[in-house]
């Protein structure tokens, strides 16, 4: 019998052991936190916007979790963003309750219970039944907040909520937003330190399987349901903690935080960047908003025009988005 | 308000709903595709009969006629140019597209026309009220009863007894089998795509007096269509029909009692609807 | 008498007044080495996916070790032993041949639950995963992404993984399929590299693999079981042949 010929390239084996290694902590990855302190000293007038920016990255990094990594097409993300976020309005506004950190806590505990017993409900159903529930879920949520006008504060919302410094030492500063900036940068690191673990654990890589092959994923033992449920709650609860700190950070609330263009928003964002990737985050947040602050405020129909044209685009030609044409790019290059 | 009052008002918003989302409905379940710019549709209709009643001085009936030719064209040529390429694509892809497609409708209407609601004028005979013995009611919402109720009823008639309602309806149930017996399934889609958002302009036409007519009109109710055809089953005229009714009236309902936040009981009672009857009312569960 | 390692009792399933599986009485001991054959539609696939768990009877019971597993869904049944790979190659087909095993190992590990530790630190999921695509030959493959990969070569990662499950009954659905001829024995010596006790029901049309392989065939006809017996009886049986010429003649 003649022999079968060898794979038709030198092992590969290597290779693949080096990606396996993924986890491993890379230089560049220090990157964005170095440039994040450097606008920090960088741009001291610009640290409410900057301060913004942060609490979309966490906000868009929790739905990477289920819409890049498990892959559930969610128009309701706000859902749980919204949910921390009136957990930490309505404690400062009845309750008196202004100390942060356990603001946080608590509404982390909110939005991940909501994440559970909403997922445990919703991830039954799967494509355009699933994405309704999602939007009516959320949709569901905003109408109460409307309806409890005297809990939430309804349309007009709570304007002027005020919080305890920071561990009783750094005050909020309403002028120029420096404790708020390194708040939220300190709990956005923490965030990504959360998400960074799970999406590089064999979880994280089992919910990938679950995204890539749903029936290969049942068909090697997997408890799907019970992977989806959990990566949903530990999502939920990280968008919690964003809403969180938004009110914390900027004193205001309203039904926007619970509304279709949020979701949108950050969906636009988080594929825009490129999702599936962690850092598609960082990189749609910054670019849409530095777009958005410069462009929307001066040609509003405009800019919904071109960012309109710019997803349809981007469906069609650039479904990894940033990163993914980046790396697009990079293989080509060493293609060469 | 007394009962009868209360169920004519949120059949007729219900009516509009139908006339509006039975395009959704038939041609997702014929073609699976997620198409969120439905409600772009319904209102480029809307403004086209403003503008051809306005400008080209046609009567509300030939601008209705005009608005669903107009917006059927526009919706071929998207199809075939743009929808066909994604319909294999991950839906993720196509609620991207959509959604933008939808910000481009949004924007283009309000650098064409401006940011302000419009409002149609409805011909005389249609104004007013009419007596019904029991009851005097607003002749524009009896009208759209019974318009509605017609469409229905062609529609389903359609569906059932011509060869072409027959394929459709096949396609619906099977697109694999269909093929192979010899539909061509992309022909097909394209004329249900350009019917049913003709139809849909129609409804944004007919229902500005209720629904309202601005550029922010797809987003706002959005859910709501998402939700008649959910409840009402992909591809399912009747079921569409009764939803929406159900809908219509219930919301009805809901802004008269709770005027702030009752819509929240619709998305309750789609949820659990939902979940307890995924296929909708008249749907089957796939095998 | 020793309950078989797999067995199925009256098993049947019907869809409206379509049967695809009637009254189905069949045993695997430990260690078997079955061949499942029969012409196209008599529902042999339909059999394996009642056996794993794929599709639920209309009737009838599905025991492994004497234990009535009818009632459990399919990942259930995988973690109890019963395997299958599927007729069409199910892979991640984005992710890399390494990866693909690795996915499988570490949920029969009992690892995939594990959210804090990296994946690639588990060097137990990743010394299986190594020396699975290495059995297989798919070193050279290892580091690409699967979709690249030549169909045939695919084939052997879907064996891979099923391999990886530690599987105590394994159904392979057209194994050989797609694998070109001069590649079968890599096949054919993984499955001979199977523990003992692993009881294997392949479905197949290659003959010349079934009778290479097989102690025991079954004949499936129209959903029901139409002969069984050792290779040389099925070979000699007439009846046998005219349902094999018979439907070859129609097709």
């Amino acid at each position: 019998m003649s022999a079968v010929p060898p794979a038709t390239s030198p092992s590969t084996l290597p290779a693949a052991l080096e990606a396996a290694r993924r986890h491993r902590l890379r230089a560049w990855e220090a990157l964005p936190w170095v440039a994040a302190l450097g606008a920090y000293f960088a741009f001291p007038a610009q640290l409410a916007f900057g301060t913004l920016v942060l609490v979309t990255i966490l906000f868009a990094l929790s739905l990477d979790l289920v819409l890049g990594y498990a892959g559930i097409v969610t128009l309701g993300h706000a859902a749980f963003f919204g949910a921390g976020a009136y957990t930490v309005g309505m404690l400062a506004a009845h309750a008196g309750w202004t100390e942060p950190l356990s603001g946080l806590a608590a509404a982390a505990a909110v939005a991940g219970l909501l994440g559970l017993g909403s997922g445990w409900v919703l991830l039954r159903t799967q494509g355009l039944t699933l994405l309704m529930l999602t939007l009516s879920t959320m949709a569901l949520l905003e109408q109460a907040a409307n309806m409890f006008a005297s809990w939430t504060g309804g349309f007009d919302g709570m304007p002027g909520l005020e919080f305890k410094p920071i561990l009783g030492l750094f005050g909020f500063d309403v002028l120029y937003f420096r404790s708020q900036y390194l708040y939220a940068l300190a709990v956005l690191f923490l965030g990504f330190v959360v998400l960074r673990t799970v999406a590089y654990s064999s979880f994280g890589r089992s919910l990938t399987g679950i995204r890539e092959n749903l029936l290969r994923m049942h068909a090697v033992g997997a408890p799907v349901r019970a992977r989806q449920r959990a990566a949903y709650a530990i999502s939920a609860a990280i968008a919690g903690v964003a809403g969180a700190v938004f009110v914390q950070t900027t004193g205001y609330l309203n039904l926007g935080v619970l509304s279709l263009d949020r979701s949108a928003g950050v969906l636009i964002i988080l594929i825009l960047g490129g999702y599936g990737r962690l850092y598609g985050a960082f990189v749609g947040a910054l670019a849409y908003m530095l777009l958005e602050h410069s462009l929307s405020k001066a040609y509003p129909t405009a800019w919904q025009l071109g960012l309109g044209l710019l997803l349809m685009a981007v469906a069609l030609y650039a479904r990894n988005g940033i990163l993914g044409l980046a790396a697009a790019w990079r293989r080509k290059w060493a293609a060469r | 308000m007394d009962l009868a009052s209360i169920l004519l008002g949120g059949l007729a918003s219900g009516m509009v709903l139908f006339v509006v989302s039975v395009g959704l409905s038939v041609t997702m379940g014929l073609m699976g595709f997620v198409n969120l710019a439905h409600g772009g549709f319904a209102m480029l209709g809307g403004y086209a009969v403003a503008l051809l009643m306005r400008h080209a001085g046609l009567p509300f009936f030939a601008a209705l006629a005009g608005a669903f030719v107009v917006v059927a064209a526009v919706a071929v040529v998207l199809e075939r140019l743009l929808y066909a390429r994604l319909y294999a694509a991950a839906e993720l892809d196509q609620v991207l597209f959509t959604i933008g497609l939808t910000f481009v409708m949004i924007a283009t209407v309000t650098l064409a026309v401006g940011p302000e609601s419009q409002t149609l004028v409805l011909p005389a005979w249609l104004r007013g009220q009419t007596d019904l013995g029991f009851l005097s009611y607003r002749s524009y919402s009896l009208a759209l009863i019974a318009g509605g109720t017609a469409l229905m009823l062609a529609l389903w008639l359609g569906l059932e007894r011509t060869r072409l309602g027959a394929q459709i309806r096949a396609a619906v149930d099977n697109r694999r089998m269909a093929q192979s017996l010899g539909v061509d399934v992309g022909r097909l889609f394209t004329l249900v795509f350009a019917l049913g958002s003709g139809l849909a302009a129609v409804g944004g036409g007919i229902g500005a007096e209720i629904l309202g007519l601005d550029p922010q009109y797809p987003l706002r109710y959005l859910a709501y269509f998402l939700i008649v055809v959910a409840v009402g089953g992909l591809g399912r005229v009747s079921g569409v029909f009764f939803a929406a009714l159900l809908i219509g009236v219930l919301d009805f309902v809901l802004k008269v009692r709770f005027p702030q936040g009752g819509t929240m009981f619709i998305y309750a009672l789609a949820l659990v609807f939902l979940l307890l009857r995924p296929q909708g009312i008249f749907g089957r569960r796939g095998p | 008498m020793i309950p078989a390692l797999l067995e199925t009792r009256a098993l049947s399933r019907s869809f409206g007044a379509l049967e695809v599986a009637r009254g189905i009485d069949f045993r695997l001991e430990a260690g078997a080495r079955h061949a499942l054959i029969g012409p196209n539609g008599a529902g042999k696939t339909t059999f394996v996916n009642l056996l794993s768990g794929a599709l639920a009877p209309s009737h009838g019971r599905v025991l492994l070790g004497g234990e009535d597993v009818t009632r459990l869904a399919l990942a259930r049944r995988v973690k109890r032993g019963i395997v299958r790979t599927f007729q069409i190659n199910q892979l991640f087909r984005g992710l890399t041949v390494l990866e693909n095993v690795s996915i499988a190992v570490a949920e029969r590990l009992g690892a995939g639950g594990d959210a804090l530790r990296p994946a690639g630190r588990r060097a137990d999921v990743t010394a299986e995963a190594v020396r699975l695509v290495e059995s297989m030959r798919l070193a050279g493959d290892a580091g690409r992404p699967v979709a690249e990969l030549p169909y045939g070569r695919q084939r052997l990662v879907e064996i891979a993984i099923a391999l990886g499950l530690a599987p105590r009954v394994l159904l392979l659905d057209e194994p050989a399929a797609g694998i070109p001829g001069a590649e079968h024995h890599i096949l054919l010596d993984a499955i001979a590299a199977l523990p003992r006790e692993i009881a294997v029901l392949i479905i197949e049309h290659d003959m010349d693999l079934v009778f290479r392989f097989a102690g025991r065939i079954t004949v499936m006809v129209g959903g029901a079981i139409f002969a069984e017996g050792a290779p040389a009886e099925i070979a000699a049986n007439a009846e046998v042949r005219d349902v094999y010429l018979g439907a070859a003649a129609d097709a």
